[in-house]
């Protein structure tokens, strides 16, 4: 059997693993956001939180990700199989590259302009909404972007564990010793990627000020 | 050269024995012993070399700093007393690099204290028009520019319209020219010696140019290892025998074209 007619046979099941890998990629991205972004703000004023933050954050991200789904599994509440472990990994992969960036593009700005702005009667608020942020923007994205990326990858692993996405493919085929199989996992990831960087991509110009 | 005496004796801003060093280490002030009066109207130019300490002596003024030791009176009141939001808002204040908002237009910068003072958008408007003529800029061609747009003389002009917007009756200024190239430098100075006269705003001026001093001020005060070592309207200050002001004048010598 050729690949091609591998894909053609089985269409609808590829394209409805396609939709569970994103939508498993989509929940784990809104959380890590909505947990990274507002943390990176957080530790731009404290520098013992940040160094704990940005520390177990990288730890996270050194751990094998098949290691990091086997070591969830067995812990109450977030573990078990299935999906919801499966995010729960994807999230603290994806929470390094957006916490990171946050801090960075926050702290990254012209002294002169955050000495302006102070000096200029804003608000501490005032200053982190109105010219912190609008300026960080197109840094955080810049993370948000490699998160989503190294989640779309990582995501196909959370198949071991039961969760189901295009992994499922892959690791039938490498049991089955079957080319058409793990393509038929590996390309619609890999083109899930490509599509994704470029979107995000798209966006991020279009914030950046130089 | 302005000569005039300052127009009221009340005391705009006033330092009483001030001294301020970073995270109380008294041994080793930035600066010590300032005793300094500034009167309305006046254009106070506060001389040094890098590091004598002017730059925070500004900074003092509008609470970005607070003292160590002493006390700075803004209008009488003393500055850890007031809400800094409030008194930095009625100060203008423009810096080296101008620090303008790379994100906002040439319009939202200079409109940025009257939005934060919520004037309505049409007096916003009318204001920031006025300022960008003011300070030498075409409203209809700027206004909707972003920084990157402008060179280093616009954009300090920019600084310098912002500064004004809520029309503060002092206004700081920490080396606004200082990186420009000379001829736009030399251009801007006498447009804003003009303004300055004009406009009859308490100026604090800090500048490391002896030549700038005396185009501006009203008086000099000279600053060496953050004590204050003389004080002198322009004329004066050339007589003074100190060896700071010698080494300053000096400098002044081997300016060709200098004589202000």
């Amino acid at each position: 059997m050729t690949t091609w007619t591998f894909f053609n046979d089985h269409r609808d099941e590829i394209f409805g693993a396609t939709l569970d890998h994103l939508t498993l990629v989509i929940i784990a991205m809104v959380i890590a956001i909505l947990i990274g972004v507002p943390l990176g703000m957080l530790i731009v004023q404290r520098p013992t939180l940040r160094a704990i933050a940005l520390g177990i954050a990288s730890i996270f991200q050194t751990i094998p990700s098949l290691a990091l789904f086997g070591f969830l599994i067995p812990i109450p509440f977030i573990g078990g199989i299935g999906k919801r472990t499966a995010i729960v990994a994807l999230v603290l992969y994806a929470l390094l590259p957006i916490l990171r960036n946050t801090y960075v593009g926050l702290t990254g700005i012209d002294p002169a302009v955050l000495e302006a702005a102070q000096a200029m009667g804003m608000t501490r608020a005032q200053i982190l909404f109105r010219v912190r942020f609008p300026l960080a923007l197109a840094v955080i994205l810049a993370g948000i972007r490699t998160a989503t990326i190294i989640t779309i990858g990582v995501a196909t692993i959370a198949a071991a564990i039961g969760a189901g996405g295009l992994g499922t493919f892959i690791f039938r085929g490498v049991a089955l010793v079957s080319d058409a199989l793990i393509l038929a996992g590996a390309i619609p990831a890999a083109l899930l990627a490509l599509l994704a960087d470029f979107l995000l991509g798209l966006v991020e110009r279009r914030l950046k000020v130089s | 050269m302005n000569t005039k005496p300052a127009l009221s004796a009340m005391n705009t801003i006033e330092f009483r024995d001030v001294a301020f060093h970073i995270n109380d280490i008294p041994a080793r002030p930035i600066v010590s012993g300032i005793s300094l009066a500034v009167s309305q109207g006046e254009t106070l130019v506060l001389l040094g070399r890098s590091g004598s300490g002017k730059t925070t002596l500004l900074r003092l003024i509008n609470g970005l700093l607070m003292p160590s030791q002493g006390e700075i009176l803004v209008n009488g009141r003393s500055t850890a007393a007031l809400d800094l939001i409030r008194l930095r808002r009625a100060i203008g204040y423009v810096i080296q690099e101008a620090g303008l908002f790379p994100h906002f237009t040439v319009a939202e910068n200079v409109g940025l204290v009257p939005s934060l003072e919520k004037w309505d958008r049409c007096r916003t408007a009318v204001r920031v028009g006025e300022l960008l003529t003011l300070v030498g800029l075409d409203p209809t061609e700027f206004a909707d520019r972003h920084p990157r747009e402008l060179s280093g003389g616009q954009r300090q002009r920019v600084g310098v319209a912002r500064a004004l917007a809520a029309d503060p009756p002092i206004l700081l200024m920490d080396e606004p020219f200082g990186a420009l190239d000379p001829v736009t430098r030399a251009e801007l100075q006498r447009e804003f010696s003009a303004l300055a006269r004009r406009l009859g705003k308490t100026i604090v001026f800090v500048t490391h140019d002896l030549h700038e001093a005396l185009l501006l001020a009203t008086r000099i005060v000279l600053l060496q290892t953050g004590r204050i070592v003389a004080s002198a309207t322009p004329q004066e200050f050339l007589r003074l025998d100190h060896p700071e002001v010698r080494a300053f004048t000096a400098s002044l010598a081997v300016t060709p074209g200098a004589s202000a």
